[in-house]
């Protein structure tokens, strides 16, 4: 239940936006616990944006596994 | 964003889990526990425990925000429902048994449960039908209460109240600890009710408990991520608190839903089903807002109900002192068809997650 999916904003209209979950696949959620604007991808859990995702963030991400892994190979 | 597909990427999987088994002890068991139903999604899902040491064990504990809800609070939602109130719940909360019937079970007897996406349809639905009464059943850790404390704040119809059974995960970590038989070596902490309350409440584990703690997210890397961080924490001999979801997990969590959270809700003790009560483990309304309590509304209020079927073994599986092929109803009587303990009924139980995978 604390399952949460990525969307991006399309356009946003008081304390509601509509957003991409990807595929075509559009619904309002509510953006009031965080302060997104369009074009920022969202984590949404059970119609409330709760948290603005980073794209630096995710390929730090990516970047910080590899040298993990390089730096430690024997 | 960056591709999905390369945090699921296999090369680095395996380059990962041969790190894990040079890192592995040699001797005796690790034993790592999480607390979300959707990382045993993933490990089951994605079969991650056959790819890790046979001991380095990885334990579901109380992760599912529905199976825990007691029967007490079912009853009280069931009783609501037969009483000519409108009661709007989330769907995995339909078929938890309660100590006679689910809601599923109440529509039989007359009553109307609507299921609902989010507090804000069942805002909408109550705004349009003035003529009725609806409740809404607010279940869900950290991660949901937010959306609970926005529609409180934000004046919501007065034919609307609220059943609150809203709990917090790290007191029932504590607990988890605090269990000395259960000998646990580290915890994977949830990351997206960690995407709320940030990563300063789990402090107390390191520093007070030796155990390595690490905030992960859901991919299967992500997971194995976190094994590999706890496991390398125990080879230094140095237990601490990491952040291995940090692309969406910030340090000070959501710091608005916080205030929102704590501005409507106070910390009481709470009720676990198949735990007992737990110390500052639930969200209960403030008295500023206890016009929206159903339970003074309407009258209701059960005290103590039928948590347990007889020979279910939810109360063991929710702490992973078994798995669930280790109870004997799994599979006989209790199937995701016809569940009888709580732990078969929710996509999140663990039981339901093994059901499943077993039949793939």
């Amino acid at each position: 239940m604390c399952l949460a999916i990525p969307a991006k904003v399309l356009g946003i209209q008081g304390s509601t936006a509509q957003v991409d979950f990807g595929k075509g696949v559009t619904r309002e959620v509510n953006v009031m616990l965080v302060d997104a604007k369009v074009g920022d991808y969202v984590l949404v859990h059970a119609g409330y944006a709760i948290e603005v995702l980073d794209e630096k963030d995710a390929l730090d991400t990516l970047r910080l596994w590899d040298q993990v892994l390089s730096a430690e190979a024997e | 964003m960056a591709e999905k597909s390369r945090f699921r990427d296999a090369a680095l999987a395996k380059r990962l889990t041969e790190k894990i088994w040079k890192l592995a002890p040699k001797e005796g068991v690790v034993k790592i526990c999480h607390v979300c139903g959707t990382h045993e999604w993933t490990i089951t899902h994605y079969g991650l425990r056959e790819l890790l040491p046979s001991n380095v064990e990885v334990i579901a504990g109380p992760g599912c925000p529905v199976c825990i809800v007691p029967a007490s609070e079912i009853d009280e939602a069931v009783e609501l429902a037969l009483r000519d109130v409108v009661v709007t719940c989330f769907g995995d909360v339909l078929r938890v048994p309660g100590s006679r019937i689910s809601l599923l079970e109440s529509r039989a007897e007359g009553a109307d449960v609507r299921v609902v996406y989010s507090i804000g349809d069942a805002v909408k639905i109550a705004r349009k039908d003035h003529e009725k009464d609806f409740v809404f059943f607010a279940v869900g850790f950290e991660t949901t209460t937010p959306s609970t404390a926005l529609e409180a704040l934000s004046r919501p119809p007065e034919n609307l109240s609220l059943l609150v059974s809203h709990r917090l995960i790290p007191p029932a970590m504590k607990l988890l600890v605090e269990m000395e038989d259960l000998n646990l070596d580290g915890f994977i902490a949830p990351g997206h009710v960690s995407t709320i309350i940030g990563l300063e409440p789990y402090r107390v584990f390191p520093k007070e408990h030796g155990m390595p703690t690490v905030v992960a997210g859901f991919e299967p890397l992500d997971v194995l991520f976190g094994v590999y961080m706890i496991l390398k924490q125990l080879d230094e001999q140095k237990p601490r608190l990491e952040n291995e979801y940090a692309r969406v997990v910030r340090w000070e969590g959501n710091t608005k839903a916080q205030q929102l959270m704590h501005k409507v809700f106070e910390v009481t003790d709470g009720t676990w089903r198949g735990l007992g009560v737990i110390p500052s483990s639930r969200f209960s309304l403030r008295k500023e807002y206890i016009g929206l309590d159903a339970h003074l509304k309407h009258g209701v209020k059960v005290e103590k109900g039928v948590d347990q079927q007889p020979g279910c073994r939810c109360h063991l599986v929710i702490v992973g002192r078994i798995k669930p092929t280790e109870c004997p109803l799994f599979m006989k009587t209790c199937t995701p068809r016809k569940p009888v303990g709580a732990c078969m009924v929710s996509s999140e139980g663990t039981c339901r997650i093994w059901a499943r995978s077993l039949r793939s």
